[in-house]
């Protein structure tokens, strides 16, 4: 039987052909490709996120397209890094794409923990016997998802005030940042600083309708990869609801949008 | 002879375009070299840039990366690499405007002196001699920690327009400076990278 061909990515484009040592491949989405590499100084780590172009779409369209998603994607994290929301800084990108071989787009490196795996850990814990916790430990364990949700809360509050939708908010799109590599005590695993990730679905809004959609996509997602922290996503809403003045609007929106789901219109 | 002349390959860039920095301070000569910029003098060409409109080394960098690329992606908006470096710096299209605010002037004391070897007669050792005999000035060493004294933070924010730069959000007290210093540094970094996004 014949082996499938291995999967070669599509080539870098310039000027990371010349990149020694290459970026590293980490992860590929419909859209575009993460790898790790460098930037200004050999020791300073960056994501690079390239937009292969699309050979099925037409060579304008496809440019154009590329073009406009790139651009949204870096102009929402440099208003964000401005505004002081925790988000990957942009160090450089190229819109245009040389001979069609792609945008790309090379970003801060965040050294840290996705949330979905730190809230995995917590649960496969609390499935081998953590259950079984009580008094003073069992509001320990409480007390340290709830902080970590209330710190989720009051970063997507700050995307907000900030007048940026994040459209994805997943815990794959959060990260909590470690100080140092490495692994760490089980006491401290959910302290640090969240920072938001994945722009490529942002844009610019202040409307109350699409805040409340993105706290409600954050929402469904607990609900289908954290069963177990589900019951304290309420704490999300309470570090919302003091990051910014609209918080309380947006909350009561976010009643009528969970009655209804996230398309408002039901044309089409 | 000046031995601070730094050179640095920058990553992703061809190995065979290095970079020389070279930064000075009580910089006598300034309008003698303004001059030959402005009539072309082929042996002047430099990014001499004013040196209290930096910030950090990477502030630096990344204008000279932005300039680079443009340069390999046949992109120039102004005359030479070395222009476009002084241009790079800038977060608009206006080209005058960048020389004036980013680029020496006949008041300038401290000078930060950037060429790309951009054909290989241009080495380390032709541009530290060059330098040597050219520049009427203290060189330094072109660290974060001088770049950080020079700095005219004030009217780096302006330039940026980042004067309505807002304070930390509340409950940073500890390191808030050096947060507040990286702010700053990444707004403007990526303002360099946004430059001319219609």
């Amino acid at each position: 039987m014949a082996s499938p061909e291995p999967y070669t990515p599509p080539p870098l484009p310039t000027p990371f052909t010349h990149t020694t040592p290459p970026p590293t491949l980490l992860t590929q989405g419909a859209e575009a490709h993460i790898y790790k590499t460098t930037h200004l100084t050999p020791t300073t780590p960056a994501a690079l996120k390239v937009r292969p172009s699309k050979p099925y779409r037409h060579p304008i369209l496809d440019r154009r397209l590329t073009r406009q998603r790139i651009l949204q994607e870096a102009r929402c994290l440099v208003k964000l890094v401005r505004e002081g929301v925790s988000v990957p800084a942009v160090f450089a990108l190229d819109w245009e794409g040389q001979s069609g071989d792609g945008a790309w787009l090379l970003m801060e490196w965040i050294e840290g923990v996705v949330v979905r795996v730190v809230f995995e850990r917590w649960e496969a814990f609390m499935k081998a016997g953590g259950e079984g916790l009580r008094g003073e430990r069992w509001r320990a364990e409480e007390e340290k998802v709830r902080g970590l949700m209330r710190g989720i809360g009051a970063v997507v509050g700050g995307l907000h005030r900030a007048g940026v939708i994040h459209g994805d908010l997943t815990t794959s799109n959060l990260i909590l940042r470690s100080g140092v590599e490495g692994e760490r005590e089980r006491e401290r695993e959910m302290e640090g600083e969240v920072v938001l990730i994945d722009f490529g679905l942002a844009a610019q809004s202040s409307s109350e309708e699409d805040r409340a959609v993105d706290l409600y996509v954050l929402e469904r997602a607990f609900g289908s990869t954290h069963p177990r922290c589900e019951m304290f996503f309420g704490e999300v809403l309470v570090g919302y609801r003091d990051s910014y003045k609209g918080a309380a609007v947006t909350l009561k929106r976010l009643q009528d949008v969970r009655m209804r789901g996230r398309k408002r219109s039901m044309i089409g | 002879m000046s031995f601070t002349l730094e050179t640095i390959h920058l990553p992703h860039l061809p190995s065979s375009l290095p970079v020389h920095v070279a930064l000075y301070r009580d910089v006598q000569n300034a309008p003698f070299l303004r001059q030959q910029l402005i009539s072309g003098n082929s042996e002047f060409e430099y990014a001499l840039i004013d040196a209290s409109m930096i910030l950090s080394r990477a502030h630096v960098f990344s204008a000279v990366f932005r300039a680079v690329i443009d340069y390999l992606n046949k992109r120039l908006k102004s005359r030479n690499v070395h222009s476009e470096i002084v241009f790079s710096f800038s977060p608009t299209n206006n080209i005058a405007d960048s020389f004036r605010k980013f680029g020496i002037s006949d008041s300038t004391k401290d000078l930060l002196v950037v060429k790309v070897s951009v054909t290989p007669e241009i080495t380390h050792d032709s541009v530290a001699a060059h330098l040597a005999q050219s520049i009427e000035g203290s060189p330094v060493s072109f660290t974060d920690e001088t770049l950080s004294e020079i700095a005219d933070v004030a009217k780096i924010k302006k330039a940026y327009k980042l004067g309505a730069l807002t304070s930390a959000p509340a409950g940073q007290v500890n390191g808030a400076s050096n947060a507040e210093k990286m702010r700053l540094e990444n707004s403007v970094i990526g303002a360099i990278a946004l430059r001319g996004a219609t």
